[in-house]
């Protein structure tokens, strides 16, 4: 991990009318590192991200995203940096070398990085075989762990993972995280959702948001300290209850 | 007494492309009345297919199924009537608003809010101050809870819930399974399934799913102490080295990340912790600690995926 900063985040708040879905949040990302951002349903996770990956303008505050500021240089922004989802990744009537020219075309890849790219990748996820296979016929880990590949085929300074591994089997997921600690080591940053307690546990920091706001950032082992409690499970729970607005 | 639901050699198969995929691979399971059933496993595990054929939604290519004595294709107008079933996608009228919701499903099985409102107040009254709004504008919490509420505005014996916990945060998690403690505690049969490995414990018994397979059945309890090896977990300064170092250790068998720790198992059954602390040690590792610990339902499932 370097000490240049990835992400930086001051004030940000984004209202719809007079309800406020995040309430200026302030914090930095480095270059490299694994940021876990939490929060229980409702607490404002999604918009934040959204206002982050250049998808929603904030009402105000301020933010700057790979080197690029939010408001005047959105567009930047989106060429240089990753995103994946549990809901939306690849394109399953396409082929995987098919995803993979769409998605490289999409970012402006030449025929001959984008021809590279999937070979590395292939062999890197030992799917040479499957090269021409439906995405639909994979199997849900292996689509994941494409999808992941394939969200950073661009080669972006910032990845954001939105609940990258929901449903996933136990194995898998932990294949999931040996990818992530990969992009890490290399110096992609990571900025990743997790309804899993223990996947907390893996990562540098993590935030925690309640009603819009950040209610805790530091490493896990610093948190679990500083509640006094076993893990991040615990430290999770604690401040979730105190949440006034919900999504139940 | 007959079992609530009875599974036996259930084969389900699909075409996809040029490729057969095999969803329900002989299934076979009782659940006793009373009893809150657990099937825990991952997206792909069959158990969407599975609650589709015991619902009569879906007809097996093999195999057979009851559900509160009545056999699933035969009399699967008398299973309809006596069963709840919550979907894992919400799949009520967006446009109709909570309590035409609920009267819809109501009146489909010839009765009324009024009539079974004691059965379902616990859940009710917590949307009943937005019966006035459209489904399609609530929450995401509560529209699971007024998909529940109409899933029990019949008064079911069976109650079938797919993934009613998946996207949900660790708070609401632990609120709807108290909601279904206290359900099951009213008589209701419940059979509920769930990615979260750590849920299993909150069921009476669970059945372990994978690739259209039962891994086991059991307790959860019966399902740990089933586990073959002891299981240590061991904990460092840096513990991605620490994951490498060990996997590379032939003592080692398994070792996976679990939160803090990594888990770990040797090839020896009786193998000396002292060595690989020593080892460990040589090898730069600061702040090492390594501890005797039970098994977790997760650590199970990932020794039954390894057979």
């Amino acid at each position: 991990m370097s000490n240049r900063v990835a992400i930086s985040v001051s004030g940000l708040t984004k209202q719809f009318g007079d309800f406020t879905a995040v309430d200026a949040i302030t914090f930095d990302v480095k270059q490299g590192e694994i940021f876990g951002f939490l929060g229980a349903n409702g607490a404002g996770k999604t918009t934040a991200m959204r206002m982050l990956c250049g998808l929603s303008l904030p009402t105000s505050g301020k933010a700057n995203v790979a080197g690029f500021d939010l408001y005047k240089e959105s567009e930047n922004i989106k060429k240089n940096i990753g995103y994946m989802s549990q809901k939306f990744s690849l394109y399953d009537d396409l082929t995987i070398r098919e995803n993979n020219r769409f998605y490289g075309g999409i970012y402006g890849l030449t025929d001959e990085q984008i021809k590279e790219k999937t070979q590395f990748m292939l062999k890197h996820l030992h799917l040479e075989s499957q090269a021409d296979t439906l995405v639909k016929a994979l199997p849900l880990g292996w689509k994941q762990k494409l999808s992941f590949s394939v969200s950073m085929i661009h080669d972006p300074k910032i990845v954001f993972l939105d609940e990258p591994t929901g449903g996933v089997d136990p194995i898998t997921r932990r294949e999931f995280w040996t990818m992530i600690y990969e992009a890490a080591s290399r110096g992609t940053t990571v900025f990743v959702t997790t309804h899993y307690m223990d996947e907390a546990e893996y990562c540098d920091r993590v935030s925690i948001m309640v009603d819009g706001r950040i209610e805790a950032l530091d490493t896990p082992a610093a948190l679990t300290k500083k509640f006094d409690v076993k893990g991040m499970e615990e430290v999770f729970i604690q401040l979730a209850r105190k949440a006034k607005r919900s999504d139940n | 007494m007959e079992s609530a639901v009875k599974a036996e050699r259930v084969y389900k198969n699909f075409q996809s492309g040029k490729t057969e995929i095999e969803a329900l691979n002989n299934i076979s399971f009782e659940v006793e009345r009373g009893e809150l059933f657990g099937l825990i496993g991952p997206d792909g595990a069959g158990k969407t297919t599975l609650f589709r054929i015991l619902t009569t939604l879906m007809i097996a290519n093999k195999g057979n199924a009851w559900v509160d004595g009545f056999e699933v294709v035969s009399q699967y107008k008398e299973i309809r009537k006596r069963v709840g079933y919550m979907p894992g996608r919400f799949s009520l009228y967006q446009d109709l608003s909570v309590e035409e919701n609920i009267s819809f499903f109501a009146t489909l099985f010839g009765t009324t809010l009024e009539e079974n409102y004691e059965f379902v107040k616990d859940i009710y009254v917590q949307i009943e101050p937005f019966k006035k709004r459209r489904a399609g504008a609530l929450s995401g919490g509560m529209k699971q809870k007024l998909a529940l509420s109409c899933a029990l505005i019949h008064r079911p014996s069976v109650l079938f819930l797919d993934e009613p916990t998946t996207g949900v945060d660790a708070v609401s998690r632990q609120e709807f399974w108290d909601l279904l403690k206290s359900l099951q505690h009213q008589g209701i049969t419940i059979v509920v399934s769930t990615p979260y490995m750590d849920e299993a414990n909150l069921c009476d018994r669970v059945a372990l799913m994978q690739n259209g397979k039962i891994m086991d059945i059991d307790t959860p309890k019966g399902i740990t102490q089933k586990f073959p090896k002891p299981l240590w977990a061991i904990i460092a300064a840096d513990m991605y080295k620490l994951m490498h170092d060990l996997r590379s250790d032939e003592r080692v068998d398994t070792c996976y990340p679990f939160g803090q720790y990594h888990h770990i198992t040797f090839t020896e059954l009786n193998q000396e912790i002292q060595s690989i602390e020593k080892t460990l040690v040589e090898k730069g590792h600061a702040d090492l600690s390594i501890q005797k610990i039970e098994p977790t339902i997760e650590d199970c499932f990932m020794e039954l995926m390894n057979k």
